[in-house]
């Protein structure tokens, strides 16, 4: 089978692919947020009598902290694939990512709070886990900040997708530090997470709400890449004989 | 190869020497940050000891940051560093001697300085050496650490403020296991021998990589 794997690599090919694509994930993003939602509201039993009702938060919570990690590795992903390959596509995926990875990252932190104030009595804790958080959110604020720092548009995609790698190397170090800030006892505060001990409704919730929290991702990642390619090809000819960009005149 | 380390190493001591304040405000700047604690915390011995590892690494961290921004700046400035680039010599080479000067002029008076935090903060004899014996193998991984940040926003508009958003997040594992380490030796020994092992270790990482990856933002950040 002949399979044209660059053929969507230009933004030519690439803008209306994106385009056609993005009313079906916005569709199943809502179908499976939704189901998610509800089957975790509504058909979960309530075991954790000690944490009542609120422990449901943990759909959204774990959904964005799970997209917040992903979109990172997939920022990288683009920035590496961007450096080697050269390709314009690669490094708008990586900027289009980054805003969303941040987001993500803020309603884990957001939705964490509101849990830790109702189970544990605080808004926060400088617990490892939700420091990690932290510091991932201030890493996307780095990337996204050198980004538009930058107005020579083929430096910037360049210089941020070094600082992604750079971040790569870094991350898992900086969040194994605070895991384990004295090395001769290493102990974590939050609990761990276990799986197999969850009740096969909750997990069943949580895996469906997180893949709507990905497709949702996916749809607007798409948007804002079209965006992107609007704005940085804006000179080419095929641009300007876009239907919606004739319209616009 | 080696003479390209060290003649690069040479001129920036040179040049540095020629213009003495410029070291001169880092120092201060550590002393000035570190002396303002107890004027906003309180005087009280038990506070200031507690504070004391926390106060050094983080006065330690913005001081180094801060003169971060002239590692390549005055080079780009005159047009020396492009030069740099187009010699023979391996430019993480050259990264190498320039990081390498930029911390025997920035890093290693902390570390000299640190008896007088250690004074200031009372915490004793044994406790300002492993303070000392900390610093001096971190602050030159807060430095090859730097240097990329320095690389990646060189000649841009708000500059200084840009490195401290890229730089101080990747700051964290020295933080933690440099001041880690002087609250264990001030908590009563401890094993202290696994922090220093991985701030070696931090060290022996920022050596192999840094330098590389500076020089790539450097070709990047020039062309």
């Amino acid at each position: 089978m002949n399979i044209k794997w660059f053929k969507y690599a230009a933004p030519s090919t690439f803008y209306p692919l994106a385009g056609r694509m993005i009313p079906w994930f916005w569709v199943s993003a809502i179908l499976f947020i939704g189901v998610g939602l509800y089957w975790g509201f509504f058909h979960t039993p309530g075991i954790l009598t000690d944490q009542k009702e609120y422990y449901r938060i943990i759909f959204p919570h774990v959904a964005s902290a799970w997209m917040s990690m992903w979109l990172y590795i997939v920022l990288v992903g683009w920035a590496l694939v961007g450096l080697i390959f050269q390709t314009r596509i690669s490094f708008m995926m990586a900027e289009a990512v980054a805003p969303t990875g941040a987001i993500m990252t803020f309603i884990a932190l957001v939705t964490g709070a509101f849990w830790g104030k109702t189970s544990w009595g605080t808004w926060w804790d400088w617990d490892p886990r939700m420091t990690s958080e932290l510091i991932l959110l201030f890493v996307y604020i780095g990337y996204m900040a050198l980004q538009s720092a930058i107005d020579d548009r083929r430096r910037a995609d360049r210089a941020s997708a070094v600082l992604a790698l750079v971040g790569a190397v870094t991350v898992p170090i900086i969040f194994w530090s605070v895991n384990c800030p004295d090395p001769n006892q290493c102990t974590a505060l939050h609990q761990q997470s276990g799986m197999g001990k969850v009740d096969p409704d909750i997990v069943i919730a949580m895996l469906v709400t997180s893949l709507g929290f990905w497709l949702y991702s996916f749809a607007i990642i798409f948007q804002r890449v079209r965006n992107i390619i609007l704005q940085r090809e804006r000179n080419t000819r095929w641009v300007m004989e876009l239907p919606e960009v004739k319209r616009g005149k | 190869m080696w003479r390209g380390f060290t003649t690069m190493l040479k001129r920036d001591l040179v040049l540095a020497m020629r213009r003495r304040t410029d070291i001169l405000t880092t120092l201060f700047f550590f002393i000035i940050v570190v002396s303002l604690f107890p004027l906003g915390v309180g005087t009280e011995k038990e506070i200031l000891r507690k504070m004391a590892p926390g106060v050094v690494w983080i006065a330690a961290l913005l001081a180094s940051m801060l003169a971060l921004e002239r590692l390549f700046a005055d080079d780009h400035a005159d047009g020396t560093l492009e030069q740099m680039l187009l010699t023979p010599q391996p430019v993480a080479l050259l990264v190498l001697a320039k990081v390498t000067a930029h911390w025997l002029l920035t890093g290693l008076p902390l570390v000299l300085i640190a008896p007088l935090v250690g004074l200031q903060y009372h915490v004793g004899g044994d406790v300002t050496l492993v303070m000392m014996q900390t610093l001096l193998i971190g602050t030159p991984v807060l430095s090859l650490i730097g240097a990329i940040g320095a690389a990646l926003t060189l000649g841009l508009r708000g500059g200084g403020i840009l490195i401290s958003l890229l730089i101080l997040p990747l700051y964290i594992p020295v933080l933690v296991y440099g001041s880690g380490a002087v609250a264990e030796s001030m908590a009563g020994g401890g094993e202290l021998g696994a922090y220093f092992q991985l701030l070696s270790a931090f060290l022996i990482l920022a050596l192999v990589f840094s330098p590389w990856a500076t020089a790539a933002a450097l070709k990047i950040s020039t062309e």
